[in-house]
């Protein structure tokens, strides 16, 4: 039982100007759980794509069942037995269960047979599942099941799971590791792509630790102790450059106040807060549900039940710049200009945007050529500063954050905080979601943790906001 | 009886050409590929149908009616798949395109006047027993005989569609090509090929205007049944047997026309003419909202 | 003094071009916000019938009232023909492609029925309306050609149409949800229903209005076939100016010359008229490639999103 299944050596890999993975190595063996820990952006999806076809290395090699490969495309990967499981499902929602199974085959589609291999894969596995079924119709645990299922029904001896337990309930997790654990029983290997603790600590038989596209620890599970992963995971603490509590001064007005407001679709428990001049809102979450909130706030989904009561003047940075903050062929003036568009009368002031455009530019560091090239021939970093500027120019009592330092290297994400921290020193209210806590732990006066049982505050320290978070996901 | 003959008659005749075009536009759409320009392959069809059965023959007529709608058809791939511009776009000069070449070549090779040549033309078979059927036996059995192939085409169609691993992989496309590039699905060939299937369908059916039923090739003789064809797709939920069904019932309600006469009801004929399209209108309002579209359809994402 | 023939020939293509850049704006203007309307020729239908209606209707009233009702009345036609589709597409999600295609053939056998039933000239015989008198007929303001005043309010419209799209926030806004609906929402709070319906009406107004000026200026009766396609060409008209309205003054200028000279070769050398169409599609299609090249899927609009 300690035959290498699969086998990474020196994989690096650059994005850009960005260091995705640094002359990382890994390898896991046949008949083990072997988890892949990490936080968010530390490198973990990258490295498993790269050994599933779907990314390619910079340098490195890659070894699948002793056997040297260059995995060129999914399809290589699956050829030598290799299958993943993504975080986001490579499902066709509107097909069965069985069509599901079968896309990529050959020849003669044969529902009943298809059907006897998923009962087969049950058979040796305990997964089972409704062959019939519409994927639109399943459940995220049961899309999970299937995502596993039809891997198995390929023959995959290497399967790769890209943080599998996120959208799974704590009785789905423990039914989920009993099946996995059956798998590698019977020679499986299997990779376990994860940011929690908990599961590499309960399920996992071998770790490797990366810690920003950096490989840091590899170990018997027996050797480590959640005290010695975290050290790994974290790091040594990072230089304390958050504020004191009390080093800005807080206006204590209230700025907006959010009152149970729910959007009517798949909500948490409704919560009140109320926000502060000058103070920044952490706001952390395990799912997607913070992002209905921080967008009823910015009045861009208005609320099903509840209210909600904000400035008439807010600013919104969205997480997705390239596909909700800009338009990329737009000039930078243009871009300037699609600020309150929605309520805008009468004729624009260009030579007013042009100027705006041009301060944002000045005031913000942004490396452009002027105020009249494309948005789209800045780098993520300049077009973020942009978009920050751009929201805060007319010094809004109200600015609200999705991941404003997602995609940014070290420095421009610096700048970014310096920014908003400018902001909240001229009193502006500043919620700012992120899925980093390092980073809400840097940036934060409090922290708001919103799980579907409504949300918690803590202080910006990272054992409390972990600890929440971890209550949240159990 | 008498009464309902002709209209039956005159429903399975409109139906006909309106079927095969959107049979193949069918399997076109379901591999998420919009082809607007399926006006010009009937066009291309009905010329290059005229063209070849001038040679004698009505089956190399159809062959070369088939050719003719598949090469328009090549083009439109060419521009649709290979480079990704704008399917709708792509379409509608397509259509122009074929519109204008018929046009040219026919006033070039037959004057400017087009002499109405008359060509061999397909004659109907009687299908023996089933034609005696009371009633649809006439109207179901007594046609061209490429309306018979029209019969074996649906099903075979169908069964290609839900129970092959090709056809499965094509709906894949149509409805989330990440989905079916992961799983290994070569997703621009697919559907190249279904748009080339579908133009072969869309010559086959200007062929049917020219060889079974005009007898003759006329400038812009497709008059609008390509797009037609599209609103049949839609109606038929983007299923084969729906849309021999949705084309049926177009046929019928452009043949409404024999039985208002037959009951002697007057109305203008122009409400006739227009009535299928306001039906295909409302038709397209009744189905919306448990729209079976693909979801891919008429747009592409880029690979990451 | 009487003009000479080849400024007849400019006149005439001027005046073929008229139609053209009214509907080559109709088409450009729903382009750039991100609606299909691919009925400009349904739409410039439904506007000629109502202009003739209305100029046989009002024939007692003084010439220059009556040729601007029927404008107005062309212009409200085509904005509801077009409002058909665009109520069907908000409220149903149907395919605008699909159901101006269909509005279209329905325009056809409207006019078609109108020329036959209660819009037929008074002997009963031709399938077309009275003839308009004198008065009610658009001036021509090139004498001794048939260059009238619609050319120049074609080309006006045109000016404004540009002018508001650069330089007003409704303008921008049509920018924004036609390049990128998502931000437009997200970063901008437009409303982008609202606007692309806006959009959908104005377009069929602009293409109503192409019919109106073809009838008062050009034929001065309706009847069946009065256009010769002059809502699919505006397709190619609205492309090749990348859908900006000042350029569709000259690519509509381009067609009308383009469709002029087909008409007088086949007249006098008999090569067929209908090399016109077949000049038009490769024209779109060269244009498509380019802009492919670019990375866009259409000239004027954004490149395909790298998702």
């Amino acid at each position: 039982m300690s035959e290498v299944a699969l086998d990474l050596r020196g994989i690096s890999k650059r994005f850009g100007s960005v260091d995705a993975l640094d002359d990382v190595s890994f390898s896991a063996r046949r008949g083990s759980i072997h988890a892949l820990l990490g936080e968010n952006g530390a490198g973990k999806t990258t490295l498993m794509r790269i050994a599933f076809g779907m990314l390619q290395r910079d340098s490195g090699s890659i070894a699948v069942n002793g056997i040297a490969m260059d995995p060129r495309s999914p399809a290589d990967a699956i050829a030598a037995g290799v299958g993943m499981v993504h975080q986001q499902f490579s499902l066709v929602p509107q097909m069965t269960v069985a069509e599901n199974v079968a896309l990529g085959g050959r020849g003669r589609f044969r529902p009943d047979i298809v059907a006897r291999r998923i009962a087969d894969v049950g058979r040796r596995t305990g997964l089972t599942i409704d062959p019939l079924r519409r994927v639109m119709d399943l459940g995220s645990a049961e899309r999970q099941k299937l995502e596993i299922i039809r891997i198995l029904a390929h023959d995959a001896d290497i399967l790769i799971l890209d943080e599998p337990t996120a959208v799974l309930t704590s009785q789905d997790t423990s039914e989920l590791f009993t099946q996995l654990r059956a798998f590698a029983a019977g020679g499986g290997c299997i990779v376990l792509i994860t940011h929690k603790l908990h599961d590499a600590l309960a399920h996992a038989d071998e770790v490797t630790v990366l810690r920003r596209g950096r490989h840091v620890l590899n170990a018997v599970m027996s050797d480590v102790d959640r005290n010695s992963l975290t050290s790994a995971m974290l790091g040594s603490a990072p230089p304390v450059t958050s504020r004191t509590p009390g080093a800005t001064p807080i206006r204590r007005e209230v700025v907006a106040t959010f009152n149970g407001a729910t959007s009517g679709k798949h909500d948490q428990e409704p919560f009140s807060f109320e926000l502060l001049a000058g103070e920044v809102l952490g706001v952390a979450a395990l799912d997607s549900g913070a992002a209905t909130v921080l967008r009823m706030l910015a009045q861009r989904i208005r609320p099903a039940a509840g209210s909600i009561s904000v400035p008439s003047h807010i600013g919104f940075v969205p997480e997705n710049r390239a596909d909700e903050a800009l338009v990329p062929t737009f000039s930078l003036t243009e871009n300037f200009a699609l600020k309150a568009a929605g309520s805008r009368k009468g004729v624009v002031d260009w030579p007013a945007m042009r100027a705006g455009a041009t301060s944002v530019i000045q005031d913000f560091d942004v490396i452009a050529a002027g105020a009249d090239v494309p948005a789209s021939s800045l780098s993520g970093g300049n077009q973020q500063r942009f978009v920050l500027g751009r929201e805060l120019h007319d010094d809004p009592p109200l600015l609200v954050l999705e991941n404003p330092t997602q995609g940014l290297d070290v420095n421009a994400a610096a700048s970014v905080h310096a920014r908003v921290r400018d902001a909240a020193a001229r009193g502006t209210a500043i919620v700012f979601y992120s899925s980093d806590l390092d980073e809400l732990v840097e940036i934060s006066d409090r922290v708001m943790v919103i799980s579907s049982s409504g949300a918690k505050f803590s202080p910006p320290e990272r054992e409390s906001i972990g600890r929440l978070l971890l209550e949240a996901g159990a | 009886m008498s009464m309902l003959e002709p209209f039956l008659e005159g429903t399975v005749r409109t139906a006909t050409p309106l079927a095969f075009a959107a049979l193949g536009e069918t399997v076109a759409e379901r591999s998420g590929v919009i082809n607007i320009g399926l006006e010009g392959a009937i066009i291309a069809g009905a010329f290059g149908g005229f063209m070849a059965a001038g040679t004698g023959s009505v089956w190399l007529g159809f062959l070369g009616a088939g050719l003719a709608g598949t090469a328009i058809s090549a083009l439109f791939g060419l521009f649709a798949i290979r480079i990704r511009a704008d399917q709708i776009i792509t379409g509608t000069a397509i259509s122009l395109l074929a519109l204008g070449i018929t046009a040219t070549l026919y006033r070039q090779i037959y004057g400017s006047e087009g002499a109405a040549l008359s060509i061999p033309t397909m004659g109907v078979t009687e299908v023996p027993v089933l034609s005696s059927i009371p009633i649809v036996g006439r109207a179901l059995f007594a046609q061209p005989p490429v309306a018979y192939l029209l019969y074996a085409l649906v099903p075979a169609v169908w069964w290609w569609m839900y129970r092959t691993n090709a056809g499965l992989g094509l709906r894949a496309i149509g409805e989330d090509p990440r989905a079916a590039i992961a799983a290994g699905i070569p997703a621009a060939r697919f559907q190249y090929l279904a748009v080339l299937f579908g133009g072969f369908l869309g010559g086959i059916a200007g062929g049917v205007l020219v060889i079974a039923q005009a007898g003759s090739f006329a400038e812009g003789m497709s008059a609008g049944r390509g797009f037609i064809a599209i609103a049949i797709v839609v109606l038929g939920r983007w299923h084969p047997l729906g849309a021999a069904v949705a084309a049926l019932v177009f046929g019928a309600a452009s043949a409404l026309q024999y039985l208002f006469q037959a009951m002697g009801w007057a109305l203008p004929y122009q409400a006739f003419l227009a009535l299928p399209y306001v039906l295909t209108l409302l038709g397209l309002a009744g189905i919306a909202g448990r729209s079976a579209a693909p979801a891919n359809l008429g747009r592409w994402q880029d690979q990451h | 003094m009487k003009p000479v023939p080849e400024l007849i020939l400019v006149a005439d293509m001027l005046v073929r071009a008229t139609p053209l850049i009214l509907a080559g704006l109709a088409v450009a203007l729903a382009f750039r916000g991100g609606v299909f309307n691919i009925g400009a020729e349904g739409q410039l239908l439904a506007g000629a019938a109502a202009s003739t209606a209305v100029t046989l209707a009002l024939s007692n009233l003084p010439g220059p009232l009556v040729v601007l009702a029927a404008a107005m009345a062309g212009a409200a036609a085509g904005a509801l023909w077009a409002a058909i589709a665009a109520e069907l597409k908000r409220r149903f999600h149907v395919l605008e492609i699909i159901s101006t295609i269909m509005l279209n053939f329905v325009a056809i056998h409207l006019v078609s029925y109108l020329v036959r039933g209660p819009l037929q000239e008074p002997t009963r015989i031709y399938p077309q309306t009275e003839t308009f008198a004198l008065a009610a007929r658009l001036p021509v303001v090139l004498p001794g050609t048939r260059l009238h005043l619609g050319f120049v309010a074609a080309v006006l419209i045109a000016l404004t149409l540009a002018w508001v799209m650069r330089n007003t926030a409704w303008g921008f806004r049509v920018k924004a949800i036609g390049s990128s609906p998502r931000t437009a929402w997200s970063a901008g709070a437009i409303d982008v229903e609202r606007s692309s319906f806006m959009v959908f009406v104005l377009s069929g107004a602009l293409a109503g209005l192409a019919g109106s000026i073809e009838v008062s200026g050009v034929t001065f009766a309706l009847y069946e076939n009065l256009s010769p396609g002059h809502g699919y060409t505006a397709i190619a008209v609205a492309l090749i100016a990348a859908l900006n309205p000042a350029a569709v003054i000259a690519s509509g200028i381009f067609f009308g010359a383009l469709e002029t000279g087909a008409t007088a070769m086949q007249r006098e050398f008999a090569i067929p008229s209908s090399l016109a169409s077949v000049a038009e599609a490769a024209l779109i299609l060269a244009v498509l490639s380019v802009a492919a090249y670019r990375g866009r899927s259409l000239p004027g609009l954004p490149r395909k999103a790298a998702t």
